[in-house]
């Protein structure tokens, strides 16, 4: 160990430093050099490659978002400052609605189908004494395969035609052939059911390894006071998971209200503008107009989305926090 | 064999809904099998048939496909369809592409991910509570937030001078600002056993030796969880690299496909997109444990 008597003397020809007396200053003092001494250097090595790509391509765009959602910004000419124009803009689009309407319908959709599926199989699965592994793998196949892959898949699959794949499998059933992603009406929920059957193998896992940490006591406790088996399900095994499912009913519309892959893929938004989402107004605000892009609207809808799902979140935990009780 | 009779031994008396006298009532026991079996089917047909259905029309003529999607091969086997994709279509220099992104971004998300957990949980400079609350409110900005202003980035980064449009940087740098990869190998950083660090100091180490020779070492389980993130977020990844990478000669599969659809026979599209999954499927059968624990591992550290 250096005292700091010594770190003072290494200090010493750093000009400043020497023009005072070292005696008068017993406590150590701060210099690059005993900063240097003291690993502080290589902590920052270790720390730069995190602080370089955080800074460059997290913080300072984060802190430009906010910037940019209050400029008028097209490349050529310095960036203006405008008030709240982007956002009055973005208001007065009549895409704003039909978009904030359908993205709110392909959560929703996604909720009702989407949520209860996983917890359902997983609570069958987590009694099944043989193959248990089988199971766990062929549910989640679906999440492995590449997104792009699996949506171009099923946008063959949805073949309107009589001799498109689902059509086939309908008619064996004695069921009419669907338009499927070619109606207006039929095509969200078509979205949706994609986007179930490439998410839910994940949660899945999820929940079967929060049913592997609830307590054999709690079932044989439930069985001595006569509950049946659905009486184990409804008293012990859902009230068990309930921090987990809190977590994934929130985490699934955050997720859901970002959608871009199915409706960009899959219809361009189409029909008539049915599947038209947040995220692909953004997208097109920024990348696909004619008039070069605009910039402003893009980054005052994201942070408008960002700034609901921040507020729904803490409304969504300050609720839940009183049922957890 | 003796450990693994061992463990079923502990699974049965570590019960779960079901009881043993559960299972040993028919009435029970009969019913929950079959739904079990019906399960299996259902998650054959959904999860393993789609993939089969693919490879078979990966090698099937168009006609067949279009006429008769669900029939086993009427008019034989079109083996021709997977060499069109890989030479006419030019899947297998798409293909290399996507291995060069997905290595590009494996390599800097982990040293991004190691360097950074390891000055956070172990080396702990002063400002260390500053970085690690700042990396993790980043996890509270959803991604679209940053689309426009890190293309801008891309447009101009600061310092270089030049564009990185149409570069791998482009997409390679980006990735490592992921603050889920931070956190989840801090975490495990925190809790290696720090009389081991101690003991490697008295004998000598320097910080750079402890990163190298005892925590690395240490640490493969999270940096295989780390990889196969990195690895199936990179393969997967579309938005971005269609936003960063016009140049079609330099574009991953998962940019390209998309963009073929329409001018290609569709024989050879579907072998396309059969030989775009083959990896992730590969990898997946291969590192299943990572893969199912790490699921798992993820939603914990999301919440």
């Amino acid at each position: 160990m250096l005292t700091s008597t010594e770190l003072d003397q290494q200090a010493v020809p750093g000009g400043a430093a020497a023009s005072r007396p070292a005696a008068a200053r017993p406590r150590v003092r701060r210099t690059p050099l005993t900063w240097v001494r003291r690993g502080g250097l290589a902590k920052l090595v270790f720390m730069l490659p995190l602080l370089i790509t955080f800074g460059v391509f997290s913080w300072w765009p984060i802190v430009r978002a906010v910037v940019m959602s209050f400029q008028h910004t097209n490349l050529v000419t310095a960036p203006a400052f405008v008030g709240w124009d982007n956002f009055v803009y973005v208001f007065h689009d009549p895409m704003f609605l039909t978009a904030v309407r359908n993205t709110g319908w392909f959560a929703l959709l996604a909720l009702v189908f989407g949520y209860p599926l996983p917890l359902v199989l997983a609570v069958i699965m987590s009694e099944v004494k043989r193959l248990k592994g089988l199971y766990t793998v062929l549910a989640y196949l679906p999440v492995v395969m590449p997104p792009v892959v699996s949506v171009l898949l099923w946008k063959f699959f949805y073949d309107a035609r009589p001799a498109g794949v689902f059509n086939t499998i309908l008619g064996w059933v004695g069921i009419p052939p669907q338009p499927w992603i070619q109606s207006t009406a039929a095509a969200m929920p078509s979205l949706v059911l994609q986007a179930t059957w490439a998410a839910a193998g994940g949660t899945i896992v999820i929940y079967l390894a929060s049913l592997t940490s609830v307590k054999p006591e709690l079932y044989d406790a439930a069985e001595v006071d006569g509950a049946g088996l659905w009486g184990k399900v409804w008293h012990v095994t859902l009230p068990q998971l309930r921090g987990i499912l809190f977590i994934t009913f929130i985490l699934q519309i955050i997720g859901t209200a970002q959608v871009f892959l199915q409706p960009y893929l899959f219809t361009s938004g189409g029909p008539v503008n049915s599947t038209t989402t947040i995220l692909l107004l953004v997208f097109q605000y920024a990348f696909q107009n004619s008039l070069g892009g605009n910039y402003g609207a893009a980054t005052a809808l994201s942070l408008m989305l960002a700034a609901f799902l921040a507020l729904l979140s803490v409304l969504y935990f300050r609720l839940t926090e009183r049922w957890s009780d | 064999m003796s450990a693994r009779s061992r463990a079923a031994a502990e699974m049965n008396t570590d019960r779960s809904i079901l009881s043993f006298n559960d299972w040993k009532r028919p009435g029970l026991a009969v019913p929950t099998v079959a739904v079990q079996v019906v399960l299996l089917l259902l998650l054959i047909a959904v999860g393993l048939l789609p993939l089969l259905w693919l490879a078979k029309s990966a090698i099937t003529p168009t006609q067949d496909t279009l006429a008769t999607p669900m029939a086993l091969f009427p008019h034989g086997i079109a083996w021709s369809n997977l060499s069109h994709a890989w030479n006419d279509v030019h899947i297998g220099s798409y293909f290399v592409n996507t291995i060069w992104v997905t290595v590009g971004e494996w390599a800097v998300q982990l040293l991004v991910a190691t360097t950074g957990g390891y000055a956070l949980a172990i080396l702990k400079p002063a400002y260390a509570k500053v970085v690690s609350g700042l990396v993790l409110a980043t996890l509270f900005v959803p991604a679209v937030v940053l689309l426009v202003p890190l293309y801008l980035t891309i447009l101009h980064p600061p310092v270089l001078g030049t564009s990185l449009l149409n570069t791998y940087w482009a997409v390679w740098l980006p990735a490592g600002a992921s603050a889920f990869n931070v956190m989840l190998v801090m975490r495990f950083f925190q809790g290696l056993p720090a009389d081991v660090f101690e003991a490697a100091e008295t004998d000598g180490a320097g910080p750079f030796r402890l990163f190298w020779s005892v925590v690395l070492p240490m640490s493969k389980p999270i940096l295989g969880v780390v990889s196969v993130f990195a690895i199936t977020a990179a393969w997967a990844d579309f938005l971005w690299p269609m936003l960063v990478l016009p140049n079609q000669a330099i574009q991953p599969l998962s940019v390209r496909l998309p963009a073929i659809a329409s001018q290609t026979d569709l024989g050879v599209y579907l072998a396309a997109l059969a030989i775009a999954s083959l990896i992730p499927v590969v990898i997946f059968l291969f590192f299943q444990r990572t893969f199912l624990n790490g699921g798992g591992l993820g939603g914990a550290v999301k919440g």
